[in-house]
């Protein structure tokens, strides 16, 4: 009886253990919330002074904070789109397709990924700056770095997801005299769609995360970790706070739509 | 064939391993042409960077951006980077390395649960994981600062139970950098831990207990090696971005907690390309060495 209520208790123990490491991860998050509801009482301080809707009527109010969102959003989104399309055509070479230097391929795509962002930026600053031309910094720069960073991380979101697609069903299509192109679409893009799906969404995180690469390459412009960053030296508006929240709810909803879509598919078929 | 071939094949996020099966591959040029756009973005913003890198970390220092550097393979630029900043490339390692260990202690206890015990709250346990990525790193590296602040409940908790002196603190110590850098990718532990973990067939755990084998016995002889892929990769995941990591330094730290992030990022910003990119170039070199050593030992060189 001792060895199963033993077990019993070794069992709980890991579940509690989980669940404290998570409460660790989402601590901060809840403090992001509660701190975009602060009234400071000066410029300088950082604790919980008192309860007010201001920073949400007024988001736009700190000097640079809604043009910066702006650019990391529009960066965001273009990036995610070249990445999405250049990885996923990159993951269905490497998964379906046999070729000659699949190996130098592969180490390609995974090294960027094992390259510190502090080497990956400035490697892209001595190439873009090289011998003193530190006027090509700017929008593009920063769309090229963006890119680059997010293209390993959606072929490998991709690529798993096409490893884990049971080539029969491809088959199945094809001995229903189901055409090449007609399988694609009707039967392997969908199956492989939710991958996709899943490689933007992790590519926009990275791409509005960024600060390290961004920061090296950015010339004039300022996106919002960097205007994060500058008012850090400052003293920080509660407003990042709001713009902190807002995007954990974006997310949380986007995921969970993505869930019930899911589930709703499943009860259909 | 011994049983050891039975067992499901360990899956890796990154293992060119996980391709399926070769018989499947068409051979041609679509595979080519499909490679082509990504591979001349990496080729062209990643390889011709790191090219034009190590060139820059050989220039003459006594140029400037202004007038221009002259290519003089001045080598010197290294031995000066790491006389210079070896105390930074050290503290780098040392923090990343701590922020690693802690990060397999909480992460793999978290990734089990998930994985084992979390049951239908399993989908609503990942999304917890993945959600704080929602929220800006650098608003949530600031969180830090107001939960490890020196009014806040967190200290003068821990100054009620005597942990911290009367006047004791968190906030800008080496402390607060490791838990900075532990926090923000523990993420990247948890979920190759996870995706290993979770292909791992619990009739195995099952099997091990019905021969008599110890709960801790289970664990090593059966789960850790089955979990290996995904301890590698979430080391390697979480090791190499925390020792290039300069915002939990800069946001948590003081000036001794200065890592090699920070006076890579100092130096370009004052205008010093050839010993920024020296140190760059070193920093890279390190890692590549500590991760074959770790890789080779941990004997999982198929993964890379």
């Amino acid at each position: 009886m001792t060895g199963r209520a033993g077990r019993w208790v070794g069992e709980h123990v890991v579940l509690v253990l989980g669940l404290l490491v998570l409460l660790y991860m989402c601590i901060p998050v809840f403090v992001v919330i509660l701190m975009s509801f602060n009234d400071p009482a000066s410029r300088n301080s950082y604790t919980f002074d008192g309860f007010t809707w201001n920073n949400w009527r007024n988001v736009c109010e700190p000097y640079q904070l809604c043009s910066s969102l702006a650019l990391s959003l529009r960066v965001g989104f273009l990036a995610t789109a070249v990445a999405t399309l250049l990885g996923t055509l990159m993951s269905f070479a490497m998964a379906r397709h046999r070729f000659r230097g699949r190996a130098s391929a592969n180490l390609l795509i995974f090294l960027p990924m094992a390259t510190p962002e502090i080497v990956l930026g400035s490697s892209l600053l001595a190439l873009f700056v090289g011998n003193g031309a530190a006027g090509v910094l700017g929008f593009w720069t920063i769309f090229i770095a963006h890119v680059l960073f997010c293209l390993s991380f959606v072929v490998v979101t991709v690529k798993a997801r096409l490893a884990g697609l049971d080539p029969r069903l491809e088959q199945a299509a094809m001995d229903l005299y189901a055409n090449e192109w007609q399988t694609f679409w009707r039967i392997t893009f969908p199956l492989v769609f939710p991958g996709i799906l899943a490689a933007a969404l992790l590519s926009f995180s990275l791409s509005f995360d960024d600060f390290i690469i961004t920061n090296l390459n950015a010339g004039q412009e300022v996106t919002f970790p960097m205007f994060v960053w500058g008012a850090a030296q400052r003293g920080i508006p509660p407003q990042i706070n709001v713009v902190g929240t807002v995007m954990f709810v974006v997310a949380l909803a986007i995921v969970a739509s993505g869930q019930l879509g899911s589930r709703r598919r499943a009860v259909r078929t | 064939m011994s049983a050891a071939t039975q067992l499901p094949p360990a899956p890796v996020a990154a293992a060119p391993a996980a391709d399926v099966g070769e018989g499947a591959g068409r051979r041609g040029w679509t595979g080519y042409l499909l490679l082509l756009p990504g591979a001349l973005w990496l080729t062209l913003f990643f390889i011709v960077p790191t090219v034009s890198l190590v060139s820059t970390s050989l220039y003459d220092p006594s140029g400037s951006l202004a007038t221009g550097y002259s290519m003089t393979g001045h080598w010197q630029n290294y031995t000066q980077a790491i006389s210079d900043y070896s105390p930074q490339i050290l503290r780098s390692f040392v923090y990343a390395l701590i922020a690693t260990v802690a990060c397999v202690l909480l992460g793999f206890p978290l990734a089990y649960a998930i994985a084992f015990k979390a049951g239908r709250w399993k989908n609503l346990m990942l999304v917890a994981v993945v959600a704080p990525f929602f929220t800006s790193f650098l608003v949530r590296t600031l969180a830090w600062q107001y939960i490890l602040g020196d009014n806040e409940a967190l200290v003068s908790l821990l100054r009620k139970v005597h942990v911290l002196g009367a006047d004791g603190y968190l906030l800008d110590t080496p402390f607060a950098v490791v838990t900075g850098l532990t926090y923000n990718f523990l993420p990247f532990m948890v979920l190759p831990l996870y995706a290993s973990l979770e292909k791992l067939d619990p009739r195995l755990l099952e099997a091990g207990a019905d021969l008599y084998a110890s709960p801790v016995a289970v664990f090593r002889r059966v789960t850790l090696p089955l979990a290996m892929p995904g301890l590698v990769a979430g080391t390697l995941l979480t090791f190499i971005p925390a020792s290039g990591d300069f915002i939990n330094s800069e946001l948590l730290g003081n000036p001794r907690t200065r890592m090699v992030g920070n006076e890579i990022q100092d130096l370009f910003a004052a205008g010093d390309y050839p010993t920024a990119s020296s140190l760059s170039i070193t920093l890279m070199a390190a890692i590549v060495v500590l991760v074959l050593l770790y890789v080779r030992r941990a004997g999982t060189e198929e993964l890379l």
